[in-house]
């Protein structure tokens, strides 16, 4: 194990984006009311053909809208640069973007951000924090042109999955620090990808809803990536069973 | 109190059970009558007519099902029909498939129909949208492909890397010290060269790609029937060639499929049929005349496609390498890839020509697990000295003899069966690019997107091998 890394604190402290996480089909376990109207949506659906093509079409409208969100912007490199190219990308997402030497940039909640980014051709973006912001796999085309990126924050992606992580690779010269936590679609087979990351030295993988067994994937994770400080689940999360919880265990049939 | 009633037809007095009686009838002559149990119950029977007729429900024959309802110009204006021999899969290489994805081939066009389907599986839940089912899960493993060489096959590598490269996937070549570099768990003695897939390339669940498949195809109003194809019922025409020769074109018009356990069968009238039949195509081929002529003439060429029985071993090794490992293809042929969390790993090796084992059955050979894989396996990971078999399985590749690649497209002869069928183990990880390829043929009358030309059936009878170099 590495000796604890100290974070260059590029990491931008929490902005309240309250913008949801998108709900594409049962991601997330509704409660009481919801529940009530999800099955007369369902009884609806299975009944009307009306009902039926009316949510197939504003399932579609609602795909269209991420992809118009994750448009090429990779035109925009002749004219300004790859660096403001990204730059622009994320900002127009919602995220934040910081430029070596140079104050973090972000959009207001009206999505407002100022433009004297597009005058730093040269200077290369040091840390992005993309939390929360919708950004998927064809979206990473605009974040890859950022090659010399320290820190990665995608905390809370809705569509960053198991295939986005391993478009990461071309970064391994310069991703010192990633953080995952929170993304509902990302599981451990992504999470095999990052062994390409070789210089990275802070990894957050906490509060992963798809991953299987959290405990045993640190632990992988770390035997993967022997420089980097993996910061999720208390490995010992899984053994802490009390005495009074042993005999509930094996009582309950083993699932064939 | 029964007592005889007349009438007297005064009120209230006399044939009161009587009048109660008439009453009854002519409630009983104006309401609806009682079921009428006199015709028998079809329900399990395919429809009487259908446009198309696609035999064999695998993957490749429901992702062509898929493309015709996605491609055709009016909704609900092609009836397909999907007839499945077994529908517990129980045989079908689609489950008992190892579930991986490549793009490294040798063949351009491979190469293309493979990072299709990888952009297919990545948008799998825009493809195959169901209002009201949850949105699938694959299982992919982005973990890559490791495919290593020794020196005689190193140039052939390196060409097929450029080729790759060329068509867009992203493949990489390693030597061996950076091999070692990476995977400290290799013993590269004897490895020349190695190519790494770095995107689009890894493993992921065949059956959740069946059930999505065919919960897409049942929302979309395509019929599916359990039954064996028994017959074809052909019309033939003589034609005149420009070389003033008479051929005999074929049409099949009429599949009698047989119901389970019964000599009952359903004539079902079809203008197409598509033979996506796995292994067995040969048999559904040879029904339709294919093949039944002087040998060496068109008539004569029958579909080279028979099942091959491939094993698959599942081993437990706690030692063995870590949670970054590819799918390594060793320079024997021997393949191994890692099988969730608990340090499981499963692979298997094809067998030579000359050892091919017996495909009556789907029986496990495990000596050939101790004498011809696991000397490989041990020799190119030490760790896996000591492992432990937990289970195997085996089931059958589709094995094209010609030239171990596809068949798609029309027959020349009987003109209105296309092939989808051959892919030799790769038949999975092409099933969606094969589909919409079939689909455009048919719809379309030629290829749009991916020109699959070297793998129509005229190659057999032209002699036109379209070799394909790496193969598992």
């Amino acid at each position: 194990m590495a000796a604890p890394w100290v974070s260059l604190r590029l990491v931008a402290p929490m902005w309240n984006g309250t913008r949801g996480i998108h709900r594409l089909g049962g991601a997330v376990v509704p409660e009481g009311n919801q529940k009530k109207e999800r099955k007369m949506l369902q009884f609806l659906n299975n009944h009307f053909y009306d009902v039926e093509a009316l949510r197939g079409y504003l399932l579609q409208r609602e795909m269209s809208k991420v992809h118009l969100k994750n448009r090429s912007f990779t035109w925009l490199e002749e004219q300004h640069g790859p660096y403001s190219a990204g730059a622009f990308f994320i900002l127009k997402q919602g995220g934040a973007v910081k430029f070596r030497d140079k104050e973090w940039i972000r959009p207001d909640k009206y999505g407002h951000f100022s433009p004297e980014f597009w005058n730093f051709r040269e200077v290369p973006v040091e840390a992005v924090d993309a939390s929360d912001c919708e950004i998927n796999y064809e979206g990473l085309d605009n974040l890859l042109l950022l090659k010399e990126l320290q820190s990665l924050s995608l905390q809370r992606c809705p569509h960053v999955d198991d295939w986005c992580l391993s478009r990461l690779y071309p970064l391994v010269d310069s991703l010192q620090e990633l953080s995952l936590a929170g993304c509902p679609r990302v599981s451990e087979r992504g999470l095999a990808c990052l062994h390409h990351l070789q210089n990275l030295r802070r990894l957050d993988i906490s509060d992963l809803p798809a991953v299987s067994n959290p405990g045993l994937t640190q632990i992988l994770v770390e035997e993967m990536l022997p420089n980097c400080q993996v910061v999720g689940v208390d490995w010992a999360e899984g053994l802490k069973l009390g005495p009074e919880e042993q005999p509930q265990d094996t009582a309950s049939p083993v699932p064939a | 109190v029964a007592h005889t009633g007349r009438t007297v037809g005064r009120l209230g007095e006399g044939d009161w059970d009587g009048k109660v009686s008439e009453i009854k009838k002519k409630i009983k002559s104006i309401l609806p009558g009682t079921p009428c149990d006199v015709l028998p119950d079809t329900s399990h029977l395919p429809p009487e007519h259908s446009d198309v007729v696609i035999v064999g429900g695998g993957v490749l024959g429901l992702s062509v099902a898929y493309w015709l309802k996605q491609l055709e110009n009016r909704r609900g204006g092609m009836r397909v029909l999907v007839v499945e021999r077994d529908h517990t899969y129980s045989q079908a290489s689609t489950g008992l498939s190892v579930g991986g994805i490549c793009q490294q081939f040798s063949l351009p066009e491979n190469i293309q129909l493979s990072l299709f389907s990888a952009s297919f599986l990545r948008n799998i839940n825009e493809y195959l949208a169901v209002t009201n089912a949850p949105p699938l899960d694959l299982q992919f493993n982005p973990s890559g492909y490791l495919l290593l060489a020794s020196e005689k096959d190193a140039a052939a590598m390196e060409s097929n890397v450029k080729v790759q490269k060329q068509e867009g996937a992203k493949v990489c070549l390693m030597s061996p010290d950076q091999l070692r570099n990476k995977f400290p768990w290799i013993n590269t003695e004897g490895v020349a060269l190695a190519s790494y897939g770095m995107e689009n390339e890894g493993w992921f669940d065949p059956w959740c790609l069946l059930h999505g498949l065919r919960q897409k195809l049942t929302s979309m109003g395509v019929f599916f029937c359990q039954g064996e194809v028994t017959r074809f019922v052909t019309s033939s025409q003589r034609m005149m060639t420009t070389d003033d020769e008479m051929v005999t074109l074929k049409s099949i018009h009429e599949v009698h499929v047989k119901m389970d356990h019964s000599l009952e069968y359903q004539p079902v009238e079809c203008a197409i049929v598509i033979n996506a039949a796995g292994a067995w195509s040969a048999q559904i081929a040879a029904l339709a005349g294919i093949g039944k002529g002087p040998p060496g003439t068109l008539q004569g060429t029958k579909l080279p496609v028979e099942p091959r029985k491939r094993y698959v071993y599942v081993w437990h090794c706690p030692q063995g390498p870590g949670l970054e490992t590819p799918l390594v293809a060793d320079t024997s042929g021997a393949y191994f890839r890692r099988e969730g969390l608990g340090s499981n790993y499963l692979g298997g090796r094809s067998p030579a020509e000359e050892e091919e084992p017996d495909p009556a059955n789907l029986e496990v050979d495990h000596d050939f697990f101790q004498e011809k894989v696991w000397p490989h396996l041990a020799l190119r990971v030490p760790a896996f000295e000591t492992l432990k078999v937990q289970t195997a399985w085996a089931g059958y590749y589709d094995y094209n003899t010609f030239d171990q690649n596809g068949v798609v497209g029309p027959h020349p002869l009987v003109v209105n069966m296309y092939f989808a069928t051959g892919f030799s183990g790769h038949g999975l990880q092409q099933a969606p690019g094969v589909g919409r390829a079939v689909a455009e043929m048919i719809l379309e009358g030629s290829f749009q997107t991916i020109d699959l030309s070297p793998f129509l059936f005229n190659r057999f009878y032209l002699g036109e091998k379209t070799h394909e170099n790496n193969i598992m």
